[in-house]
């Protein structure tokens, strides 16, 4: 069962980035469990595996409006497909450094990858993993956090 | 004249371009920008750079590994780690191959400017 304290630890990785780098903190949603169906995926994509004491996986997924702005408050000035998928590794790169530092060695996590396209994240049923759902909200935006661990 | 030479090397565009785009230093001239380890050995050594920022988690070669063999090359090279695993054992681990100071990402202009400004003062 995901514990409150790892929960934090994702978060924290997450809304950090929004506040450093845009110098605009994010808010979060209200939390929910998905028990039937499947997380839904925006168009970009970081995942990060887990291994070790926990299994599973942690993604952060948002649409591609959302991340323009966040490039703009960056100051950057290139919105190209690559851009948004480099973007989305960084965010996910910043969560997998905050949980290496949090939960030690006992957690192996591996380095991030990056999806396109929005959908349904296919997390085998077989697993067992029931994603946890934390939507990230920053300006007018939307993205979620997800977090599957058993 | 510009009095260091600065090479840049993470796997992002985006944090290359921020870097880059950020240090306030007229003594700096960014001489090279590189993305991964094996780029970066190359670069240095066409450039001779004085100061490095370096990530950690890149293809081909990690930074850790650069900066072993950066320092190989030239000892008195400064390398400022600029990386998002914010754990004390890749800080030490990355000290002790030859880093110089430590800068998790994600990071302001003013973190930057200040540990580059620090790393600058030890050249």
């Amino acid at each position: 069962m995901l514990q409150e304290q790892e929960l934090k630890t994702f978060v924290a990785g997450t809304t950090n980035f929004f506040e450093v780098s845009a110098q605009q903190p994010a808010t979060i949603g209200s939390p929910y469990l998905v028990t039937k169906g499947k997380p839904g995926m925006h168009d970009y994509t970081g995942v990060i595996q887990i291994s070790g004491k926990r299994e599973g996986i942690v993604y952060f997924t948002a649409p591609r409006a959302m991340l323009t702005v966040l490039l703009m408050k960056m100051q950057e000035t290139d919105f190209s497909h690559e851009t948004m998928k480099d973007l989305v590794g960084e965010v996910a790169n910043t969560i997998s450094g905050n949980a290496r530092r949090d939960f030690g060695q006992d957690f192996v996590i591996s380095v991030p990858s990056v999806m396109t396209g929005s959908g349904k994240f296919e997390i085998p049923e077989s697993a067992g993993l029931h994603p946890f759902v934390i939507p990230i909200n920053w300006r007018s935006h939307s993205a979620k956090l997800v977090v599957a661990l058993k | 004249m510009n009095a260091f030479k600065l090479l840049i090397v993470d796997d992002s565009n985006i944090m290359r371009r921020r870097i880059e785009r950020s240090q306030q230093f007229d003594e700096l001239q960014v001489v090279g920008t590189a993305a991964n380890g094996v780029e970066a050995l190359e670069l240095f050594r066409k450039t001779d750079p004085d100061v490095v920022t370096m990530d950690i988690t890149m293809p081909q070669m990690d930074g850790i590994e650069c900066i072993e063999k950066i320092v190989g090359l030239k000892p008195a090279v400064r390398i400022l780690v600029i990386s998002a695993l914010a754990d004390k054992a890749t800080a030490v681990e990355a000290m002790e191959k030859g880093a110089n100071g430590f800068l998790n990402k994600p990071f302001t202009d003013r973190q930057l400017n200040e540990a580059i400004a620090e790393l600058m003062r030890g050249a």
